[in-house]
């Protein structure tokens, strides 16, 4: 897909209470040019569902639970099926990271071993950032949340980089049909996935690393600098995988060192007053970056 | 009563708030630096439009404008810029 | 006739009202009902969709999902489960989803225990769903049915759980006469959703965050559609009535003229109660019951009108409201303060499936038959007859 290809349309009214430079709600109104107006959306709660009130939307749409998107749009999956009604409907759950990796695991594997035909989309922001941005399943090592604060003794999240979940590798050892990550920072490749992701049947599910300048001390401005650095740097792989292959979709010439996306980013800030740590970092995306055949 | 609580005493169900209500958050409110495209600049290339979260660069025949009754003034267009087109400007108080 | 469980008999009247989706998570005493759910749809006997879902939080999600698309949606859960649901029965009432739920009653843990008393539907009693009682197995045949036509009424528009106890009702055989289905559909046609359904071409947000602005109003709308529901479910009842020549009023006098004691309460120990009432009124008793077949919304005004001139109420809570009273009481005693009516007492039986025997009934008769303003005010008004409290003080 090239730029002069996405519509014009735009599927949310002007008014949304997101932050300026939200990263996530570029996500949503990115994913809804994708796939357009015979979408139902099902938004699990979180900072985009509170942020979509007084009716911006121009498609059906529901605010979910926290844990329960997924089965949600099971039974609309189903319901529309029995009514005739299915053929030709998207059904979009977005969710953030916690509603997915931690609190919304369960309902989302369930679907996905359903084999209900909907997409998913984390938009992940790596933290609650509607409470307050406590830390999430996927809060990076070292990072700074309201749950790992600085403090005299501990700074920052503690769990190795290694065991932050891994969301793209838990679905698609489900062995789901389309699995991709996907960054805000190149849109292209985001709409091209959700397009693919909308013409597979069955469970479709794709990671999108989303900014948020507002949890992360980051100058909104620089949302999409910040996510393309996480890209660029190796951080964030961008790739799909297609009924168990995986095909990376954008390859990275020559890496940049993890400190420049981290420097933009006051949650990092102890992080880059630490050379061990940037150390460990570095090495974990250099094992990674091999393994998957990044650069 | 407001026109918003009558609405919701009309709504039969769930349904709270008709759909577009949403246009009375005028959150260009919220701005305090103004992005300005300086249109002889511009190649139109079309990135500001894609990157604003908010869908506040409007597209239109031959150019792209802003709309300032919603652009929340992040400043994501101007960085994007690759043409150096668009300029931030204080807004007034 | 037929001779069928309460859990075959719930499963046959949701057949016949031909649901559209089914989605269940199995949990003892329910999971025939499910299990027979099943059994139609692989046989061709229903058509419709089952979600066997991974839990029962996601069991009602689902099923509020279905309903969402204009579907006629059942679940069943039981216990423990209806705990896990407990968030999800909230959302679905203010969604305002005429979600049908079977639940054959059991306690809950902690300590585990499988048998019947009515803590969990009594917990959620506020959630914002209708509640009904039935206590035979011919019973839930019948109000299921029922019960879907009353929460897809557009004037009620709530979700309705059939509450019966479990294995008592959902486990025992009993005689019944199955609806036949024709006319079934005579009495539910296929549903005309006006409930919130997506719609691509009349989109609109559902369940936005809405602020204190216009939230008790809100919340008011709800309210109102519940008190409607007595009305509705008369109605309802009525025209059941005429097609099946069977009706439940929701709440069922027994031997109440000339009353002086009057026993209250709801499920299956109201039959147990019957039993109790035509011996002792054989003996001369001025004994009654009042079977309550419709706890939400609560039917005062039908309840005063039938227990006005009793002496004494005495409720039976197969229930607990640790350190107050069980949870049926309050209700009956709300409905006659600021009046003048009968003395209320309150009787905790039952729990963990302890069987009520027609002599804990008779204790209760006797209890309350002596009983007056200086024996409550010395004594108290809640007693626990089965349950034998001294020797665990
Ligand atoms: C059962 C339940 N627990 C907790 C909450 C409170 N809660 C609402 S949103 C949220 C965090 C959402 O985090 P995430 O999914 O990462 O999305 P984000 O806010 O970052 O967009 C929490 C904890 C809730 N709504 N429901
Ligand atoms: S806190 Fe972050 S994710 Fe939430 S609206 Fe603001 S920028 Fe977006
Ligand atoms: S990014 Fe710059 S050059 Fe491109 S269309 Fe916008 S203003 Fe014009
Ligand atoms: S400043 Fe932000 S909101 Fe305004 S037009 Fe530019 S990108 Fe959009």
């Amino acid at each position: 897909m090239k730029l002069a290809d996405v519509t014009t349309e735009e599927y949310l009214h002007h008014g949304g209470m997101a932050c300026p430079g939200c990263g996530a709600y570029l996500g949503l109104r990115l994913a809804l040019k994708a796939l357009g107006k015979n979408t139902i959306l099902f938004n699990v709660t979180g900072c985009i569902a509170t942020t979509l009130i007084m009716g911006v939307t121009k498609i059906p749409y529901i605010h979910t639970l926290f844990e329960n998107g997924p089965a949600i749009a099971s039974g609309t999956d189903f319901g529309l099926r029995i009514l005739g009604k299915r053929e030709g409907v998207n059904l979009l759950v977005y969710a953030g990271d916690g509603g997915t990796a931690d609190i919304g695991l369960q309902s989302l594997s369930g679907a996905i071993e359903r084999g209900h035909d909907f997409i998913y989309i984390c938009y992940d922001n790596e933290s609650y950032m509607n409470t307050g941005g406590q830390r999430s399943g996927t809060t990076p090592l070292g990072a700074i949340t309201t749950t790992t604060p600085v403090g005299k003794k501990i700074s920052g999240e503690t769990r190795p980089l290694e065991l932050k979940k891994d969301m793209l590798e838990i679905v698609a050892a489900h062995g789901t049909p389309y699995v991709a990550s996907a960054s805000i920072a190149y849109p292209m490749d985001f709409m091209d996935k959700v397009k693919r992701a909308a013409e597979t049947k069955g469970p479709a599910y794709i990671h999108l690393f989303a900014t948020c300048p507002t949890g992360w001390g980051a100058d909104p401005s620089k949302t999409i600098e910040i996510a393309r650095l996480a890209v660029q740097t190796g951080l964030v792989n961008l790739f799909e995988i297609i009924n168990g292959e995986r095909r990376i979709t954008v390859k990275v010439r020559s890496r940049k060192p993890v400190t420049e996306y981290l420097k933009h980013q006051r949650r990092f800030k102890h992080v880059l007053e630490n050379p061990d740590l940037i150390n460990a970092l570095q090495e974990y995306v250099d094992k990674k970056c091999a393994r998957l055949g990044i650069d | 009563m407001s026109k918003y609580l009558e609405y919701v005493k009309q709504t039969k169900h769930t349904v709270v708030y008709p759909p577009g209500w949403s246009l009375v958050n005028k959150t260009g409110t919220w701005r305090s630096l103004r992005p300005v495209i300086h249109q002889d600049k511009c190649t139109k290339c079309g990135l500001c439009w894609i990157y604003c979260p908010d869908g506040a660069v409007e597209k239109k025949e031959d150019r792209y404008e802003i709309n300032y009754e919603y652009c929340k003034g992040c400043g994501i267009c101007k960085v994007e810029c690759k043409r150096g087109a668009i300029e931030l400007v204080r807004e007034e108080a | 006739m037929e001779v069928w469980s309460g859990n075959r008999a719930a499963a046959e009247s949701a057949k016949r009202a031909r649901v559209q989706v089914v989605s269940a998570y199995p949990i003892t005493p329910q999971s025939s009902v499910m299990e027979y759910m099943a059994q139609f749809i692989s046989d061709g006997e229903l058509d419709a969709e089952m979600i066997r879902v991974e839990s029962e939080h996601s069991a009602l999600s689902a099923a509020c999902g279905a309903s969402l698309s204009g579907a006629r949606t059942f679940t069943a859960t039981s216990s423990q489960g209806l705990m896990l649901m407990a968030e999800v029965l909230f959302f679905a009432s203010g969604l305002r989803l005429p979600i049908v739920m079977a639940l054959p009653n059991r306690s809950l843990e902690s300590p585990v225990n499988i048998w019947s008393d009515h803590q969990d539907s009594l917990v959620v009693r506020d959630s914002g769903w209708i509640q009904l009682y039935a206590n035979s197995v011919q019973e839930v045949h019948d109000m299921i049915v029922q019960a879907f036509k009353l929460a897809e009424n557009e004037r009620i528009l709530l979700p309705t759980m059939v509450c019966y106890e479990g294995f008592l009702i959902s486990h025992v055989a009993e005689v019944l006469e199955p609806l036949p289905q024709e006319k079934v559909d005579a009495f539910l046609p296929e549903p005309d959703p006006k409930w919130a359904v997506f719609d691509l071409d009349n989109p609109f947000q559902i369940n936005e965050l809405l602020t204190p602005e216009a939230f008790p109003e809100y919340r008011y709308k709800q309210h109102t559609a519940m008190k409607r529901s007595i009305d509705v479910y008369k109605e309802i009842g009525a025209e059941f009535q005429e097609k099946f020549s069977r009706s439940y009023e929701p709440v069922m006098g027994y031997k109440v003229d000339d009353a002086e004691v009057l026993i209250v309460g709801l499920g299956s120990i109201m039959s147990t109660t019957k039993y109790v009432v035509n011996e002792l009124r054989e003996k001369g008793e001025k004994i009654g019951l009042v079977d309550i077949k419709m706890f939400r919304p609560f039917p005062e005004k039908e309840f005063r009108e039938i227990t006005r001139d009793a002496r004494v109420l005495a409720v039976m809570d197969k229930d607990i409201g640790f350190g107050t009273s069980g949870m049926v009481y309050p209700d009956i005693t709300r409905t006659w303060y600021n009046r003048d009516g009968p003395l209320t007492m309150n009787f905790i039986v039952g729990l963990g499936g302890r069987e009520v025997v027609p002599e804990t009934i008779k204790r209760i008769y006797e209890i309350a038959q002596k009983a007056d303003r200086k024996v409550i005010e010395k004594e108290g008004e809640i007693y626990w007859p089965d349950t034998l409290t001294e020797v665990i003080m």
